[in-house]
């Protein structure tokens, strides 16, 4: 007999993880599939809400005031600004480590490439870095670290116009890590503050480190490093450099793998252990049955097919990025469901000439209903228990707007929580 | 006249560089301009081929006996250039037998080794091959990296003497008493290296002669002094696969036709092509059903190619020329033999000499041709030493040395890098600082970024060419930003960040011919990374309106404002800071 549960959610990422977590705190038996690592380890860990609109204006102070005005397609416009605040609201709630909540506005946070981005909730060990924050600023960078040069990010920001003095400088690691080291293994050193040697005497390389920061310091407030202060305890090590340091200390967000990102991941899980809802993982969904209703989906665990059943469901397997969306030569398509999504037959139309153009193909997902059930091409629902969210959702260009963690916060709240009253 | 006769060479593909550095060896003094990076034109868009001449064995035996005969000298000269695959002419069942035996008659008249193999030899050989290839010619076909080997043909003539300008165009011959004495140009940003930002300027350049090996450009130059120069350019597709599907050249064994080709290049292979004829070499169509068509004929060849994943696809432009009275109507039907143009004789317009026609596998001997063409019109007595002497960094040396250990690098990227920098791999890689990977899919490490910026100033298209940084999988998604900071050192910030953007443009370029399937998700995930992690496309730097820091969000609430002794301490209602 099938696995049964109330509310089933398909996908593991930010959407999938608040359809999830709305879902069981609205009430009943909840459970989620997820297939692969989700693509929180390939985004920053900052939670943008929105920091431009679809014309390109901003960076935009407060998203609050944006939301209502944009297009009817836009998937904030189906949950509503009241829906984005709940949203958010819960996100506050589970995400201890986040910082941003005492303001409707957008913060300036610092990025890798020496630019600085608008975002709503950012972790509290980028905090201290803040660019509206009018304090002298030294970035760190480490040598073998290709991903953040420190001393061009400095002259970046300067370029942008921060308001603060702003230095950079690559310094040698301490210890002996090789030159392609993960951020992972720098993160680990540093949690486990073991011995390295130093001018032949061992020395702990937390302070190590601040030894080696110590001397360029020159008047600075504050001091970036890129995001590898630490896995399991990040407080602890930001702590014992700022002691040393006697200056805050502050973590610059990167790209894959993203240490803030997989943190974040981390949190989240635990909150959704918290809240009782059984989790699937490691095996893609392959099918469902069903006509009008979704009656299960199976996934394949090693060739055999295991069915789940549920009352509703949950489509939140995110984007392109993610596979929620597949495409081939002749098309776009939603693998599980065969969901309709809207797009040119000519491929050609898909993108612009420019590489940050208004592409066609960074809009992909599917139509929903304001129940965010998605519709068919005569616009239709699909399915009658059927409910989509975040990156597989169409309608909007999370890069260019910074949306992307928003929309999938708020439409996997209000996707899970529909589908848990509906369930009831 | 000075003692040492000035020549001017224009054009910096395969056969401009290999002109300079025939001349600079033999002792003249050699500047060379270029309108873009080296290989700019129809080199740089080439599939990499080094023709065994089984191609042209029927149709065309004469450059079918040039091409055995280059081959076997770039195999010697350029051996860190050349991967010696072999080469398959696959015969499926709807192709003709005569031809077959057409092409293997024709490979031993032209002095090529050709072997007949059987169906199941060529897939224990090709694996991916289908099931109903009956039979096969095995020829000793080759893949050519045509960035490497112009850059060290222009390293081999700096070495000897010779200056080489490129990003300088020239906009005017300079024609004197019915003579063409020498060049204006105007430099992108000043003589020598590139640099972004740097003003540019015009320059008159004298020479004693000017040769124009423009190649499909060839006419536009012509024009300048009112010589008709007709170059049929001819423009053809390739698609960039991901990976190597095959190890082997595989031709498909009939007469002639599009998607015929696909040749194994270093972690990729590439699907080739068509012959289409256009008016313009830098302004003709890219389309769809040119990209469909590579996929769907060659996968009748290689069947998984339908399914596979392409990076990019690119086009280039044959400079294909034909005696006005010869009037061929197909494209396909014009001769890949190079022509010889004095103006002299043919003009009455004495200083310059045009080389057209042609292809890449023949460049040396094209090369040495217009060089003894020039040799012979000052007199000068000079042999041709370019078959014999090795270009930079293919001189002998070990590969079985273990540069991994010696430099620290993990294997398979000291390999990678070894196989690129051939000879030059210990002055190369020989460095004071930690040196760590910054192009991944490519395993392309900093000390040979920083050899590249050495060479080419602040251009990051040049430094790929070099390195193939950025040609990968990813196409610059996980490292252009990267390739940006390996800048800083050398350049200010602006200098840098338009750089970067001119690299991000260019990745873009090819990508976009490639969007489905998986490169259309590894595209979504570049623009992410570049624009949601990074915000490049609204790059703050990038405008003019100023932000209003004070309108945002200043950390005030949060623990921003904490000094350092209270940061670990609960200031937020009782979080912890981590």
């Amino acid at each position: 007999m099938a696995i049964d549960s109330d509310v089933l959610v398909i996908g593991g990422g930010m959407a999938g993880i608040f359809a999830a977590l709305s879902a069981a705190r609205t009430g009943g038996d909840v459970r989620l599939l997820s297939y692969k690592q989700s693509t929180l380890a390939q985004a920053s860990g900052l939670v943008d809400v929105i920091g431009y609109t679809p014309d390109g204006e901003g960076p935009v102070v407060d998203p609050f005031e944006t939301i209502p005005e944009l297009p009817d397609e836009h998937p904030y416009s189906t949950v509503g600004v009241d829906g984005v605040r709940d949203a958010l609201g819960i996100f506050d709630d589970v995400a201890d480590r986040y910082r941003g909540e005492h303001t409707a506005s957008n913060a300036l946070v610092p990025t890798h490439g020496g630019t600085v981005k608008p975002t709503a909730r950012y972790p509290a060990a980028a905090a201290p870095g803040i660019a509206s924050a009018e304090r002298d600023t030294l970035l760190v960078g480490f040598d073998a670290l290709v991903d953040f040069d420190a001393p061009h990010a400095a002259a970046h920001l300067e370029a942008a116009g921060v308001p603060f003095d702003v230095d950079g400088v690559t310094i040698r690691f301490p210890g002996d890590l090789n030159a392609d080291a993960k951020v992972t293994r720098y993160a680990k050193v540093l949690d486990q503050n073991s011995d390295v040697a130093v001018d032949g005497r061992p020395r702990r390389v937390r302070d190590a480190l601040a030894d080696a920061v110590d001397p360029h310091l020159d008047g600075a407030e504050r001091v970036g490093f890129p995001a590898v202060l630490g896995d399991d305890d990040p407080g602890a090590v930001r702590t014992a450099l700022e002691s040393a340091l006697d200056v805050p200390v502050f973590e610059v967000p990167m790209g894959p793998p993203s240490l803030p990102g997989l943190r974040l991941e981390d949190d989240l899980y635990a909150a959704l252990d918290a809240a009782g809802v059984s989790m699937e993982t490691g095996n893609p969904v392959v099918g469902y049955d069903g006509d009008d209703r979704v009656a299960e989906v199976s996934i394949d665990r090693n060739g055999a097919k295991i069915p789940f059943t549920a009352d509703q469901f949950v489509l939140a397997t995110g984007g392109l990025v993610g596979k929620g969306l597949g495409s081939d030569r002749d098309g776009v398509r939603e693998p599980i469901f065969d969901c309709h999504v809207p797009h040119d037959d000519d491929r050609y139309e898909w993108f612009e000439t420019d590489a940050f153009g208004d592409h066609s193909f960074a809009r992909f997902g599917l139509p929903t209903d304001e129940q965010l059930r998605p519709l068919d091409a005569d616009g239709d629902a699909e399915f009658e228990n059927l409910r989509a969210a975040g990156s597989v959702l169409g309608g909007f260009d999370f890069a260019a707007e910074k949306s992307g963690s928003g929309v999938s916060i708020a439409t996997g709240h209000a996707a899970g929580v529909a589908a848990a009253e509906e369930a009831r | 006249m000075a003692s040492t006769p000035h020549i001017a060479v224009i054009g910096g593909g395969s056969t401009g560089t290999g002109v300079a550095r025939d001349l600079a060896m033999r002792g003249f003094e050699v500047t060379l301009v270029e309108q873009g990076n080296l290989t700019h034109g129809t080199t740089g868009r080439m599939h990499g081929l080094l023709h065994s001449g089984g191609r042209y064995a029927v149709s065309d035996q004469a450059s079918a006996t040039e091409c055995i005969e280059e081959n076997r000298v770039l195999r010697d000269i350029a051996s860190h250039c050349v991967e010696l695959t072999g080469g398959l002419f696959v015969k499926r069942p709807e192709d003709s037998e005569e031809y077959f035996q057409d092409k293997l008659a024709g490979c031993e008249a032209c002095g090529i080794p050709a072997e007949v193999i059987s169906g199941e030899e060529a897939r224990a050989q090709e694996p991916h091959l289908a099931t109903d290839v009956e039979k096969a010619i095995s020829v000793p076909d080759g893949a050519v990296d045509p960035f490497r080997l112009v850059v060290a043909n222009g390293a081999s003539a700096a070495e000897h003497g010779a200056r080489i300008e490129t990003h300088s165009k020239v906009t005017d011959l300079l024609v004197e008493d019915g003579e063409i004495v020498g060049l204006e140009v105007e430099h992108d940003s000043g003589p020598g290296l590139r640099v972004h930002g740097t003003e540019g300027g015009t320059e008159e350049i004298r020479a004693d002669h000017v040769v124009n090996a423009t190649g499909a450009w060839a006419g536009r130059i012509g024009d300048m002094a009112g010589l008709d120069v007709e170059v049929r350019p001819s423009k053809g597709v390739m698609t960039i696969m991901n990976i190597r599907q095959v190890d082997t050249v595989i031709n498909r064994c009939r007469p002639k036709g599009d998607a015929d080709i696909v040749v194994p290049h270093e972690t990729t292979a590439i699907l080739g092509t068509t012959d289409e004829e256009v008016d313009d070499p830098e302004d003709y169509p890219e389309e769809q059903w040119e990209v469909d068509m590579m996929i769907e004929t060659l996968s009748e060849l290689i069947p998984m190619l339908e399914e596979a994943r392409t990076i990019r696809s690119f086009w280039g432009v044959r400079p294909l020329y034909e005696p006005p009275d010869v009037g061929s109507e197909d494209p396909t039907d014009i001769t890949r033999d190079f022509f010889l143009l004095d103006h002299e004789e043919r003009d009455a317009m004495p200083g310059m000499t045009s080389i057209v026609g042609g292809k890449f596998t023949t460049y040396r001997m094209m090369a040495e041709d217009i060089a003894d063409h020039v040799c012979d019109r000052f007199g000068i007595d000079a042999e041709c030493r370019t078959a014999d002497v090795p270009l930079p960094g293919s001189d002998d040396f070990s590969v079985l040395r273990d540069y991994m250990d010696e430099f620290g690098l993990q294997s398979p990227i000291g390999r990678r890098s070894v196989e690129r920098l051939g000879s030059r791999a210990e002055e190369v890689l020989d460095t004071d600082g930690p040196n760590p990977t910054v192009c991944g899919c490519e395993a392309v490490t900093r000390a040979e970024v920083q050899d590249a910026i050495e060479q080419s100033g602040s251009d990051l298209n040049a430094v790929r060419i070099r390195t193939r940084a950025s040609m990968g999988n990813c196409q610059g998604g996980f490292c252009a930003h990267r390739l940006a900071s390996e800048l800083q050192d050398s350049y200010d910030e602006p200098t840098v960040r338009a750089a970067w953007d001119e690299l991000l443009q260019e990745r873009w370029k090819g990508q976009r011919h490639a969007l489905w399937g998986e490169q259309l998700s590894q595209g979504m995930l570049n623009y992410a990374l570049h624009a949601t992690t990074q915000n490049r496309d609204a790059d703050p730097a990038d405008t003019d309106d100023s932000i209003d820091f004070a309108a945002f969000d200043d950390g005030i609430g949060g623990d921003v404002e904490a000094s350092p002794t209270e940061s670990g301490v609960a200031t937020d209602g009782g979080r912890n800071g981590d």
